[in-house]
Protein backbone atom coordinates (compact mmCIF):
# COMPACT_ATOMS: atom_id res chain seq x y z
CA UNK A 1 0.00 0.00 0.00
CA UNK A 2 3.31 2.15 -0.51
CA UNK A 3 0.79 4.26 -3.33
CA UNK A 4 -1.80 5.39 -0.15
CA UNK A 5 1.64 6.51 2.09
CA UNK A 6 2.71 8.75 -1.24
CA UNK A 7 -0.74 9.89 -1.40
CA UNK A 8 -1.20 10.93 1.90
CA UNK A 9 1.99 11.84 2.40
CA UNK A 10 1.60 14.03 -1.08
CA UNK A 11 -1.54 15.65 0.54
CA UNK A 12 0.20 16.55 3.67
CA UNK A 13 2.65 18.61 1.76
CA UNK A 14 0.02 20.24 -0.40
CA UNK A 15 -2.20 20.86 2.42
CA UNK A 16 0.71 23.36 3.86
CA UNK A 17 1.16 25.52 0.78
CA UNK A 18 -2.21 25.50 0.14
CA UNK A 19 -3.38 26.98 3.26
CA UNK A 20 -0.26 29.52 3.54
CA UNK A 21 -0.92 30.32 0.20
CA UNK A 22 -4.57 31.35 1.23
CA UNK A 23 -3.96 33.19 3.95
CA UNK A 24 -0.79 35.54 2.33
CA UNK A 25 -3.71 35.56 -0.79
CA UNK A 26 -5.95 37.65 2.06
CA UNK A 27 -3.88 40.67 2.12
CA UNK A 28 -4.14 41.23 -1.90
CA UNK A 29 -4.79 44.73 -1.85
CA UNK A 30 -4.00 45.35 1.62
CA UNK A 31 -0.37 45.74 2.14
CA UNK A 32 1.25 48.79 3.66
CA UNK A 33 3.47 49.60 0.79
CA UNK A 34 2.49 48.82 -2.75
CA UNK A 35 5.88 46.92 -3.76
CA UNK A 36 5.21 44.74 -0.36
CA UNK A 37 1.73 44.10 -1.43
CA UNK A 38 3.12 42.80 -4.99
CA UNK A 39 5.49 41.19 -2.69
CA UNK A 40 3.37 38.95 -0.83
CA UNK A 41 1.29 37.96 -3.32
CA UNK A 42 4.24 36.52 -5.21
CA UNK A 43 4.62 34.17 -2.47
CA UNK A 44 1.06 33.32 -2.25
CA UNK A 45 1.32 32.29 -6.07
CA UNK A 46 4.19 30.63 -5.79
CA UNK A 47 2.67 28.68 -2.44
CA UNK A 48 -0.40 28.18 -4.62
CA UNK A 49 1.62 26.95 -7.82
CA UNK A 50 3.06 24.46 -5.60
CA UNK A 51 -0.21 23.12 -3.82
CA UNK A 52 -1.83 22.63 -7.29
CA UNK A 53 1.62 20.70 -8.15
CA UNK A 54 1.09 18.19 -5.35
CA UNK A 55 -2.19 17.87 -5.41
CA UNK A 56 -2.60 17.35 -9.42
CA UNK A 57 -0.14 14.61 -8.52
CA UNK A 58 -2.63 13.45 -5.62
CA UNK A 59 -4.75 12.57 -8.25
CA UNK A 60 -2.94 11.29 -10.22
CA UNK A 61 -2.26 8.69 -7.93
CA UNK A 62 -5.77 8.22 -6.66
CA UNK A 63 -7.04 7.68 -10.30
CA UNK A 64 -4.21 4.89 -10.47
CA UNK A 65 -5.91 3.14 -7.61
CA UNK A 66 -8.24 0.02 -7.67
CA UNK A 67 -11.63 0.91 -7.17
CA UNK A 68 -11.70 -1.45 -3.86
CA UNK A 69 -8.20 0.93 -2.83
CA UNK A 70 -9.73 4.36 -3.65
CA UNK A 71 -13.31 3.74 -1.69
CA UNK A 72 -11.02 3.26 1.45
CA UNK A 73 -9.82 6.94 0.87
CA UNK A 74 -11.53 9.51 2.14
CA UNK A 75 -14.17 10.70 4.38
CA UNK A 76 -15.66 13.48 2.46
CA UNK A 77 -19.58 12.42 0.71
CA UNK A 78 -18.69 14.42 -2.21
CA UNK A 79 -15.61 12.89 -3.12
CA UNK A 80 -16.81 9.14 -2.23
CA UNK A 81 -19.66 9.69 -4.47
CA UNK A 82 -17.19 10.97 -6.99
CA UNK A 83 -15.18 7.77 -6.38
CA UNK A 84 -18.74 5.38 -6.55
CA UNK A 85 -19.54 7.19 -9.59
CA UNK A 86 -16.56 6.00 -11.48
CA UNK A 87 -15.16 9.70 -11.92
CA UNK A 88 -11.96 11.32 -12.01
CA UNK A 89 -10.83 13.02 -9.26
CA UNK A 90 -9.18 16.10 -9.90
CA UNK A 91 -6.56 18.75 -7.90
CA UNK A 92 -9.67 21.13 -7.62
CA UNK A 93 -11.66 18.04 -5.87
CA UNK A 94 -8.92 16.85 -3.00
CA UNK A 95 -8.61 21.07 -2.21
CA UNK A 96 -12.31 21.96 -2.32
CA UNK A 97 -14.20 18.76 -1.10
CA UNK A 98 -12.13 17.36 1.87
CA UNK A 99 -12.95 19.10 5.68
CA UNK A 100 -10.65 20.29 8.18
CA UNK A 101 -10.20 16.56 9.80
CA UNK A 102 -9.10 15.40 6.31
CA UNK A 103 -6.71 18.39 6.20
CA UNK A 104 -3.09 18.05 7.66
CA UNK A 105 -1.42 21.16 7.60
CA UNK A 106 0.59 22.41 10.42
CA UNK A 107 -1.35 24.16 12.60
CA UNK A 108 1.34 27.28 11.78
CA UNK A 109 -0.05 28.10 8.84
CA UNK A 110 -3.79 28.15 9.22
CA UNK A 111 -2.86 31.29 11.99
CA UNK A 112 -4.68 34.46 11.37
CA UNK A 113 -2.59 37.23 9.71
CA UNK A 114 -2.67 39.79 12.39
CA UNK A 115 -0.34 42.77 11.98
CA UNK A 116 2.75 43.28 9.82
CA UNK A 117 4.89 41.76 12.38
CA UNK A 118 2.81 38.54 12.88
CA UNK A 119 2.37 37.98 8.74
CA UNK A 120 5.96 38.32 8.76
CA UNK A 121 7.00 36.11 11.56
CA UNK A 122 4.60 32.89 10.38
CA UNK A 123 6.39 33.44 6.74
CA UNK A 124 9.51 33.63 8.65
CA UNK A 125 9.05 30.14 10.72
CA UNK A 126 7.73 27.87 7.85
CA UNK A 127 9.44 29.32 4.74
CA UNK A 128 12.40 28.80 6.92
CA UNK A 129 10.83 24.93 7.35
CA UNK A 130 9.62 24.31 3.75
CA UNK A 131 13.44 25.55 2.59
CA UNK A 132 14.72 23.08 4.50
CA UNK A 133 12.66 20.20 4.09
CA UNK A 134 12.55 20.87 0.36
CA UNK A 135 16.15 20.45 0.35
CA UNK A 136 16.19 17.01 2.06
CA UNK A 137 13.09 15.92 -0.44
CA UNK A 138 15.36 16.26 -3.42
CA UNK A 139 16.62 12.59 -2.46
CA UNK A 140 13.18 11.02 -2.54
CA UNK A 141 12.87 8.12 -4.46
CA UNK A 142 9.66 9.18 -5.63
CA UNK A 143 11.13 11.40 -8.91
CA UNK A 144 7.93 13.50 -8.81
CA UNK A 145 8.05 14.36 -5.07
CA UNK A 146 12.63 15.02 -5.93
CA UNK A 147 10.94 17.24 -9.36
CA UNK A 148 8.34 19.41 -7.30
CA UNK A 149 10.77 19.99 -4.26
CA UNK A 150 13.22 21.20 -6.54
CA UNK A 151 11.58 23.21 -8.68
CA UNK A 152 9.84 24.69 -5.27
CA UNK A 153 12.99 25.26 -3.62
CA UNK A 154 14.04 27.99 -6.22
CA UNK A 155 11.05 29.70 -5.48
CA UNK A 156 11.50 29.26 -0.94
CA UNK A 157 14.51 30.90 -1.13
CA UNK A 158 12.86 34.10 -2.06
CA UNK A 159 10.75 33.25 -0.09
CA UNK A 160 13.05 33.13 3.25
CA UNK A 161 15.03 36.04 1.97
CA UNK A 162 12.08 38.16 2.10
CA UNK A 163 10.84 36.79 5.57
CA UNK A 164 14.36 37.19 7.00
CA UNK A 165 14.80 40.67 5.74
CA UNK A 166 11.39 41.50 7.12
CA UNK A 167 12.40 40.52 10.84
CA UNK A 168 15.70 42.59 10.15
CA UNK A 169 14.47 45.76 9.22
CA UNK A 170 11.52 45.34 11.99
CA UNK A 171 13.67 44.36 14.49
CA UNK A 172 16.43 46.66 13.41
CA UNK A 173 13.91 49.69 12.61
CA UNK A 174 11.85 51.72 15.21
CA UNK A 175 11.15 50.88 19.22
CA UNK A 176 7.72 50.13 18.25
CA UNK A 177 8.29 47.60 15.15
CA UNK A 178 11.19 45.72 17.66
CA UNK A 179 8.38 44.93 20.35
CA UNK A 180 6.12 44.01 17.50
CA UNK A 181 8.18 41.69 15.95
CA UNK A 182 9.60 40.07 19.28
CA UNK A 183 5.87 39.51 19.93
CA UNK A 184 4.67 38.22 16.73
CA UNK A 185 7.76 35.80 17.02
CA UNK A 186 6.76 35.05 20.48
CA UNK A 187 3.05 34.23 19.56
CA UNK A 188 4.05 32.15 16.54
CA UNK A 189 7.29 29.96 17.93
CA UNK A 190 4.48 27.16 19.90
CA UNK A 191 3.34 26.47 16.43
CA UNK A 192 6.82 25.44 15.28
CA UNK A 193 7.42 22.25 17.20
CA UNK A 194 4.92 20.49 15.28
CA UNK A 195 6.91 20.90 12.18
CA UNK A 196 9.84 18.63 13.57
CA UNK A 197 7.25 15.42 15.36
CA UNK A 198 7.33 12.78 12.92
CA UNK A 199 3.54 11.58 12.84
CA UNK A 200 2.84 8.22 11.54
CA UNK A 201 2.15 9.43 7.98
CA UNK A 202 5.94 10.95 7.88
CA UNK A 203 7.41 7.77 9.28
CA UNK A 204 6.02 5.49 6.87
CA UNK A 205 7.09 7.74 4.25
CA UNK A 206 10.28 8.27 5.54
CA UNK A 207 11.07 4.06 5.86
CA UNK A 208 9.67 3.36 2.12
CA UNK A 209 12.42 6.34 1.27
CA UNK A 210 9.99 9.15 -0.63
CA UNK A 211 9.66 11.52 2.99
CA UNK A 212 11.66 13.43 5.07
CA UNK A 213 12.72 12.62 8.46
CA UNK A 214 12.05 16.32 9.42
CA UNK A 215 13.47 15.55 13.48
CA UNK A 216 16.79 15.96 11.55
CA UNK A 217 16.00 19.25 10.34
CA UNK A 218 15.28 20.91 13.65
CA UNK A 219 19.07 21.68 15.09
CA UNK A 220 19.52 22.97 11.84
CA UNK A 221 16.73 25.52 11.72
CA UNK A 222 17.21 26.59 15.34
CA UNK A 223 20.26 27.80 14.79
CA UNK A 224 19.64 29.20 10.94
CA UNK A 225 16.26 30.85 12.86
CA UNK A 226 18.49 32.35 15.60
CA UNK A 227 21.31 33.78 13.40
CA UNK A 228 18.49 35.94 12.01
CA UNK A 229 17.16 36.79 15.19
CA UNK A 230 20.37 37.96 16.84
CA UNK A 231 20.71 40.18 13.40
CA UNK A 232 17.71 41.94 14.04
CA UNK A 233 18.37 42.74 17.58
CA UNK A 234 15.77 40.20 19.01
CA UNK A 235 15.31 37.37 21.69
CA UNK A 236 15.18 34.36 20.56
CA UNK A 237 11.39 33.31 21.06
CA UNK A 238 10.69 30.52 24.33
CA UNK A 239 7.91 28.17 24.42
CA UNK A 240 6.78 26.02 27.29
CA UNK A 241 4.68 23.76 25.44
CA UNK A 242 4.80 23.17 21.64
CA UNK A 243 1.11 23.24 19.93
CA UNK A 244 0.49 19.85 17.95
CA UNK A 245 -2.64 18.23 16.32
CA UNK A 246 -3.04 19.64 12.54
CA UNK A 247 -0.89 17.43 11.17
CA UNK A 248 -2.99 14.33 12.60
CA UNK A 249 -6.02 16.37 11.43
CA UNK A 250 -6.54 18.06 14.88
CA UNK A 251 -6.73 22.02 13.59
CA UNK A 252 -7.16 24.97 15.72
CA UNK A 253 -10.53 26.87 14.99
CA UNK A 254 -9.26 28.91 12.33
CA UNK A 255 -9.28 26.31 9.57
CA UNK A 256 -13.07 25.64 9.74
CA UNK A 257 -13.38 29.33 8.68
CA UNK A 258 -10.78 29.06 5.83
CA UNK A 259 -11.92 25.90 4.13
CA UNK A 260 -15.56 27.52 4.44
CA UNK A 261 -14.83 30.76 2.31
CA UNK A 262 -12.16 29.05 0.38
CA UNK A 263 -14.88 26.00 -0.53
CA UNK A 264 -18.10 27.17 -0.55
CA UNK A 265 -18.76 27.69 -4.41
CA UNK A 266 -17.81 24.34 -5.09
CA UNK A 267 -20.21 22.66 -2.27
CA UNK A 268 -23.25 25.76 -3.23
CA UNK A 269 -22.99 24.75 -6.72
CA UNK A 270 -21.71 21.08 -6.96
CA UNK A 271 -20.24 19.30 -9.69
CA UNK A 272 -20.13 22.24 -11.86
CA UNK A 273 -16.90 23.38 -14.02
CA UNK A 274 -15.65 26.69 -13.24
CA UNK B 1 13.48 82.10 -25.70
CA UNK B 2 10.38 84.02 -24.30
CA UNK B 3 7.22 82.93 -22.71
CA UNK B 4 5.76 83.18 -26.04
CA UNK B 5 8.44 80.56 -28.01
CA UNK B 6 8.54 78.27 -25.31
CA UNK B 7 4.93 77.89 -25.40
CA UNK B 8 4.94 77.56 -29.26
CA UNK B 9 8.11 75.50 -29.85
CA UNK B 10 5.92 73.08 -27.34
CA UNK B 11 2.85 73.27 -29.38
CA UNK B 12 5.20 72.71 -32.55
CA UNK B 13 6.39 69.45 -31.25
CA UNK B 14 3.00 68.43 -30.07
CA UNK B 15 1.47 68.99 -33.80
CA UNK B 16 5.03 67.22 -34.78
CA UNK B 17 4.13 64.23 -32.51
CA UNK B 18 7.30 64.45 -31.09
CA UNK B 19 6.64 63.14 -27.18
CA UNK B 20 7.28 65.68 -24.43
CA UNK B 21 9.90 64.39 -22.18
CA UNK B 22 9.93 65.16 -18.38
CA UNK B 23 12.79 67.77 -18.69
CA UNK B 24 11.08 69.29 -21.49
CA UNK B 25 9.21 72.81 -21.24
CA UNK B 26 5.75 72.20 -20.82
CA UNK B 27 2.52 75.02 -19.52
CA UNK B 28 1.53 74.44 -16.34
CA UNK B 29 -1.78 73.35 -17.51
CA UNK B 30 -0.71 70.81 -19.00
CA UNK B 31 1.39 69.26 -16.37
CA UNK B 32 -1.43 69.92 -13.77
CA UNK B 33 -3.93 68.04 -16.65
CA UNK B 34 -1.60 65.11 -16.78
CA UNK B 35 -0.70 64.69 -13.20
CA UNK B 36 -4.31 64.82 -12.68
CA UNK B 37 -5.37 61.91 -14.96
CA UNK B 38 -2.28 59.57 -14.53
CA UNK B 39 -2.71 59.98 -10.60
CA UNK B 40 -6.27 59.39 -11.30
CA UNK B 41 -5.35 56.59 -13.35
CA UNK B 42 -3.07 54.90 -10.96
CA UNK B 43 -5.67 55.52 -8.04
CA UNK B 44 -7.62 53.45 -10.03
CA UNK B 45 -5.54 51.03 -10.57
CA UNK B 46 -5.07 50.31 -6.57
CA UNK B 47 -8.87 50.67 -5.24
CA UNK B 48 -9.88 48.36 -8.80
CA UNK B 49 -7.45 45.83 -6.77
CA UNK B 50 -10.48 45.57 -3.79
CA UNK B 51 -13.38 44.19 -5.63
CA UNK B 52 -11.73 41.76 -7.55
CA UNK B 53 -9.70 40.62 -4.31
CA UNK B 54 -12.94 40.02 -2.71
CA UNK B 55 -13.18 36.65 -4.64
CA UNK B 56 -9.40 35.64 -4.23
CA UNK B 57 -9.72 33.48 -1.31
CA UNK B 58 -13.55 32.56 -3.09
CA UNK B 59 -12.35 31.37 -6.10
CA UNK B 60 -14.13 28.10 -7.56
CA UNK B 61 -10.69 26.29 -8.91
CA UNK B 62 -6.83 26.54 -8.22
CA UNK B 63 -6.20 27.86 -11.26
CA UNK B 64 -9.25 30.62 -10.93
CA UNK B 65 -7.50 31.51 -7.66
CA UNK B 66 -4.16 31.69 -9.50
CA UNK B 67 -4.65 34.15 -12.36
CA UNK B 68 -7.07 36.34 -10.49
CA UNK B 69 -4.11 36.33 -7.50
CA UNK B 70 -1.81 37.18 -10.61
CA UNK B 71 -4.32 39.51 -12.36
CA UNK B 72 -4.93 41.84 -9.24
CA UNK B 73 -1.39 41.51 -8.79
CA UNK B 74 -0.77 43.05 -11.62
CA UNK B 75 -2.90 45.95 -11.62
CA UNK B 76 -1.00 46.94 -8.43
CA UNK B 77 2.34 46.54 -10.76
CA UNK B 78 0.40 48.74 -13.33
CA UNK B 79 -0.30 51.51 -10.16
CA UNK B 80 3.32 51.43 -9.85
CA UNK B 81 4.45 52.52 -13.27
CA UNK B 82 1.62 54.79 -13.48
CA UNK B 83 2.43 56.38 -9.84
CA UNK B 84 6.65 56.61 -11.20
CA UNK B 85 5.10 58.21 -14.44
CA UNK B 86 3.61 60.76 -12.30
CA UNK B 87 6.44 61.20 -10.72
CA UNK B 88 8.32 62.80 -13.12
CA UNK B 89 6.23 65.60 -12.90
CA UNK B 90 7.09 67.11 -9.45
CA UNK B 91 4.76 64.89 -7.15
CA UNK B 92 5.54 62.35 -5.11
CA UNK B 93 3.62 59.03 -4.47
CA UNK B 94 2.34 59.89 -0.75
CA UNK B 95 1.49 63.11 -2.15
CA UNK B 96 -0.89 61.40 -4.27
CA UNK B 97 -1.72 59.27 -2.01
CA UNK B 98 -3.06 61.67 0.18
CA UNK B 99 -5.22 63.22 -2.05
CA UNK B 100 -6.83 59.89 -2.38
CA UNK B 101 -7.42 59.75 0.79
CA UNK B 102 -8.29 62.87 1.32
CA UNK B 103 -10.98 62.51 -1.49
CA UNK B 104 -9.62 64.99 -3.36
CA UNK B 105 -8.49 62.82 -6.40
CA UNK B 106 -10.75 60.85 -7.93
CA UNK B 107 -10.65 56.84 -9.38
CA UNK B 108 -12.63 55.35 -11.54
CA UNK B 109 -16.08 55.13 -10.35
CA UNK B 110 -16.87 51.57 -11.81
CA UNK B 111 -14.50 50.50 -8.66
CA UNK B 112 -17.60 51.50 -6.60
CA UNK B 113 -19.78 48.92 -7.39
CA UNK B 114 -19.92 45.81 -5.63
CA UNK B 115 -18.85 42.17 -6.80
CA UNK B 116 -21.45 40.12 -5.67
CA UNK B 117 -20.90 36.94 -7.59
CA UNK B 118 -17.81 35.16 -8.81
CA UNK B 119 -19.61 36.25 -12.24
CA UNK B 120 -18.66 39.37 -11.41
CA UNK B 121 -14.79 38.44 -12.15
CA UNK B 122 -15.96 37.31 -15.68
CA UNK B 123 -17.98 40.91 -16.32
CA UNK B 124 -15.19 42.87 -14.73
CA UNK B 125 -12.20 41.45 -16.75
CA UNK B 126 -14.26 41.41 -20.37
CA UNK B 127 -16.10 44.24 -19.61
CA UNK B 128 -14.38 46.66 -16.98
CA UNK B 129 -10.76 46.09 -18.94
CA UNK B 130 -12.19 45.94 -22.09
CA UNK B 131 -13.50 49.53 -21.80
CA UNK B 132 -10.19 50.28 -19.59
CA UNK B 133 -7.87 48.37 -23.04
CA UNK B 134 -10.01 50.81 -25.49
CA UNK B 135 -9.55 53.76 -22.99
CA UNK B 136 -5.72 52.98 -23.14
CA UNK B 137 -4.67 51.85 -26.02
CA UNK B 138 -4.52 55.47 -27.70
CA UNK B 139 -3.03 56.20 -24.73
CA UNK B 140 0.15 54.64 -25.79
CA UNK B 141 0.14 57.29 -28.34
CA UNK B 142 -0.46 60.22 -25.87
CA UNK B 143 1.77 63.37 -26.24
CA UNK B 144 3.94 63.16 -22.29
CA UNK B 145 6.56 60.59 -23.24
CA UNK B 146 6.51 58.32 -19.55
CA UNK B 147 2.79 58.24 -19.43
CA UNK B 148 3.07 56.95 -22.82
CA UNK B 149 5.73 54.11 -22.25
CA UNK B 150 3.90 53.10 -18.98
CA UNK B 151 0.61 52.78 -21.45
CA UNK B 152 2.20 49.82 -23.27
CA UNK B 153 3.23 47.91 -20.88
CA UNK B 154 -0.01 48.65 -18.85
CA UNK B 155 -2.14 47.33 -22.30
CA UNK B 156 -0.10 44.68 -22.76
CA UNK B 157 -1.26 43.08 -19.67
CA UNK B 158 -4.62 44.42 -20.07
CA UNK B 159 -5.44 41.85 -22.67
CA UNK B 160 -4.35 39.14 -21.02
CA UNK B 161 -7.22 39.88 -18.00
CA UNK B 162 -9.74 40.61 -20.30
CA UNK B 163 -8.86 37.60 -22.01
CA UNK B 164 -9.33 35.69 -18.47
CA UNK B 165 -12.36 37.33 -18.00
CA UNK B 166 -14.12 36.92 -21.24
CA UNK B 167 -12.79 33.07 -20.60
CA UNK B 168 -14.81 33.14 -16.89
CA UNK B 169 -17.95 34.55 -18.97
CA UNK B 170 -18.01 31.61 -21.69
CA UNK B 171 -16.85 29.18 -19.09
CA UNK B 172 -20.40 30.12 -17.03
CA UNK B 173 -22.80 30.43 -20.18
CA UNK B 174 -21.98 27.43 -21.63
CA UNK B 175 -22.16 25.87 -18.22
CA UNK B 176 -24.98 24.78 -15.82
CA UNK B 177 -28.78 26.99 -15.82
CA UNK B 178 -27.56 28.60 -12.76
CA UNK B 179 -24.06 28.99 -14.19
CA UNK B 180 -25.87 30.96 -16.89
CA UNK B 181 -28.02 32.97 -14.88
CA UNK B 182 -25.03 34.19 -13.47
CA UNK B 183 -23.25 35.31 -16.13
CA UNK B 184 -26.13 37.07 -17.33
CA UNK B 185 -26.86 39.13 -14.07
CA UNK B 186 -23.09 39.93 -14.40
CA UNK B 187 -23.37 41.15 -17.66
CA UNK B 188 -26.97 42.98 -16.76
CA UNK B 189 -25.26 44.74 -13.52
CA UNK B 190 -22.26 45.93 -15.47
CA UNK B 191 -23.00 46.87 -18.56
CA UNK B 192 -24.09 50.62 -17.82
CA UNK B 193 -21.22 51.04 -15.49
CA UNK B 194 -18.85 49.75 -18.01
CA UNK B 195 -20.02 51.94 -20.50
CA UNK B 196 -19.81 55.16 -18.25
CA UNK B 197 -16.16 54.45 -17.82
CA UNK B 198 -15.34 56.28 -20.88
CA UNK B 199 -16.80 59.51 -18.98
CA UNK B 200 -20.06 62.44 -19.34
CA UNK B 201 -21.02 63.05 -23.05
CA UNK B 202 -18.71 64.83 -25.06
CA UNK B 203 -20.99 67.84 -25.29
CA UNK B 204 -20.57 68.34 -21.24
CA UNK B 205 -17.15 67.14 -20.47
CA UNK B 206 -15.02 69.39 -18.85
CA UNK B 207 -11.58 67.73 -20.05
CA UNK B 208 -12.16 66.55 -23.57
CA UNK B 209 -11.01 69.54 -25.81
CA UNK B 210 -8.04 70.65 -24.15
CA UNK B 211 -6.88 67.11 -23.99
CA UNK B 212 -7.41 66.72 -27.66
CA UNK B 213 -5.27 69.64 -28.53
CA UNK B 214 -2.95 68.82 -26.62
CA UNK B 215 -2.85 65.02 -28.08
CA UNK B 216 -3.44 63.71 -24.05
CA UNK B 217 -6.51 62.12 -25.57
CA UNK B 218 -6.89 61.17 -28.93
CA UNK B 219 -10.56 60.51 -29.57
CA UNK B 220 -13.74 61.87 -27.41
CA UNK B 221 -15.53 59.80 -24.84
CA UNK B 222 -18.08 59.24 -26.83
CA UNK B 223 -16.05 57.60 -30.02
CA UNK B 224 -14.59 55.43 -27.69
CA UNK B 225 -17.86 54.27 -26.30
CA UNK B 226 -19.87 53.85 -29.41
CA UNK B 227 -16.95 51.94 -30.66
CA UNK B 228 -16.76 49.41 -27.43
CA UNK B 229 -20.60 49.29 -27.67
CA UNK B 230 -20.09 47.98 -31.50
CA UNK B 231 -17.28 45.31 -30.43
CA UNK B 232 -18.99 44.19 -27.05
CA UNK B 233 -22.45 43.31 -28.91
CA UNK B 234 -20.99 40.83 -30.88
CA UNK B 235 -19.19 39.44 -27.84
CA UNK B 236 -22.25 39.21 -25.84
CA UNK B 237 -23.70 36.77 -28.75
CA UNK B 238 -21.52 35.02 -28.70
CA UNK B 239 -21.10 34.06 -25.37
CA UNK B 240 -25.54 32.79 -26.04
CA UNK B 241 -26.30 35.65 -23.22
CA UNK B 242 -29.50 38.57 -24.25
CA UNK B 243 -28.75 41.89 -24.61
CA UNK B 244 -28.53 44.35 -21.47
CA UNK B 245 -30.36 46.75 -22.89
CA UNK B 246 -33.41 45.95 -25.00
CA UNK B 247 -32.90 49.27 -27.29
CA UNK B 248 -29.59 48.11 -28.69
CA UNK B 249 -30.24 47.83 -32.39
CA UNK B 250 -28.11 48.21 -35.58
CA UNK B 251 -28.39 51.46 -36.92
CA UNK B 252 -27.81 51.30 -40.53
CA UNK B 253 -27.41 54.38 -41.37
CA UNK B 254 -24.38 55.36 -38.92
CA UNK B 255 -22.69 51.97 -39.05
CA UNK B 256 -23.09 51.47 -35.35
CA UNK B 257 -25.55 50.46 -32.79
CA UNK B 258 -27.73 52.38 -31.14
CA UNK B 259 -28.50 52.00 -27.24
CA UNK B 260 -30.33 53.46 -24.69
CA UNK B 261 -29.24 56.71 -23.07
CA UNK B 262 -27.24 55.94 -19.83
CA UNK B 263 -28.33 57.31 -16.37
CA UNK B 264 -26.09 60.22 -16.16
CA UNK B 265 -27.41 60.75 -12.64
CA UNK B 266 -26.43 58.08 -10.85
CA UNK B 267 -23.17 58.39 -12.80
CA UNK B 268 -22.26 61.93 -11.33
CA UNK B 269 -23.70 60.75 -8.04
CA UNK B 270 -21.12 57.98 -8.23
CA UNK B 271 -18.74 60.25 -8.99
CA UNK B 272 -19.89 62.48 -5.80
CA UNK B 273 -19.10 59.58 -3.54
CA UNK B 274 -22.83 58.02 -3.48
CA UNK B 275 -21.82 54.49 -5.10
CA UNK B 276 -22.96 51.78 -3.26
CA UNK B 277 -19.40 51.30 -1.74
CA UNK B 278 -17.39 54.20 -2.37
CA UNK B 279 -17.04 55.03 1.39
CA UNK B 280 -16.19 51.11 1.74
CA UNK B 281 -13.47 51.54 -0.82
CA UNK B 282 -11.83 54.87 0.11
CA UNK B 283 -11.95 53.26 4.05
CA UNK B 284 -10.12 50.05 2.76
CA UNK B 285 -7.23 51.64 1.06
CA UNK B 286 -7.13 54.42 3.99
CA UNK B 287 -7.13 51.36 6.90
CA UNK B 288 -4.14 49.52 4.95
CA UNK B 289 -2.23 52.68 4.28
CA UNK B 290 -2.83 53.69 8.54
CA UNK B 291 -2.49 50.34 9.35
CA UNK B 292 0.96 50.42 7.53
CA UNK B 293 2.44 53.52 8.87
CA UNK B 294 4.60 51.75 11.71
CA UNK B 295 6.04 49.61 8.77
CA UNK B 296 6.91 52.50 6.57
CA UNK B 297 8.29 53.94 9.82
CA UNK B 298 10.34 50.88 10.64
CA UNK B 299 11.51 50.35 7.03
CA UNK B 300 12.85 53.64 6.64
CA UNK B 301 14.46 53.79 10.11
CA UNK B 302 16.43 50.90 9.26
CA UNK B 303 17.35 52.25 5.90
CA UNK B 304 18.83 55.37 7.56
CA UNK B 305 20.72 53.08 10.04
CA UNK B 306 22.19 51.17 7.53
CA UNK B 307 23.14 54.32 5.63
CA UNK B 308 24.91 55.72 8.48
CA UNK B 309 26.71 52.52 9.21
CA UNK B 310 27.87 52.53 5.47
CA UNK B 311 29.06 55.68 6.11
CA UNK B 312 30.80 54.88 8.97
Amino acid sequence: MSSVTTLKYTLQLADNVLIMGQRLAALCGKGPILEQDIALTNISLDQIGQARSLYQYAATIVNNMSVADKAQLFNAPLLQEKINNKLSITEDDLAYLRDAWDYRNCLLVEQENGDWAYTVARSFFFDRFQYLLYTAMLKSTDSTLAAIAEKSLKEVQYHIKWASEWVIRLGDGTDISKEKMQQALQARWEYTGEMFTMNELEKEAYNIGIGVDVSQLQQTYQQQIETIVQEAGLQMPTAAWMQTGGKNGVHTEHLGYILAEMQYLQRAYPNMEW
Amino acid sequence: MTQVSFEASFQKKIDEEIMIEPQDYMPDEYRKTLIRQISQHAHSEIVGMLPEANWITRAPSLRRKAVLLAKVQDEGGHGLYLYSAAETLGITRDQMLHQLHTGVAKYSSIFNYPTITWADMGAIGWLVDGAAIMNQVPLCRTSYGPYARAMVRVCKEESFHQRQGFEIMLNLSKGTPVQKQMAQDALNRWWAPALMMFGPLDAVSPNTAKSMEWRIKRFTNDELRQRFIDVTVDQIRLLGLALPDENIKWNEERGHYDSSELNWDEFWNVVKGNGPCNKERLATRVKAWEDGAWVREAASAYAEKRKTKKAA
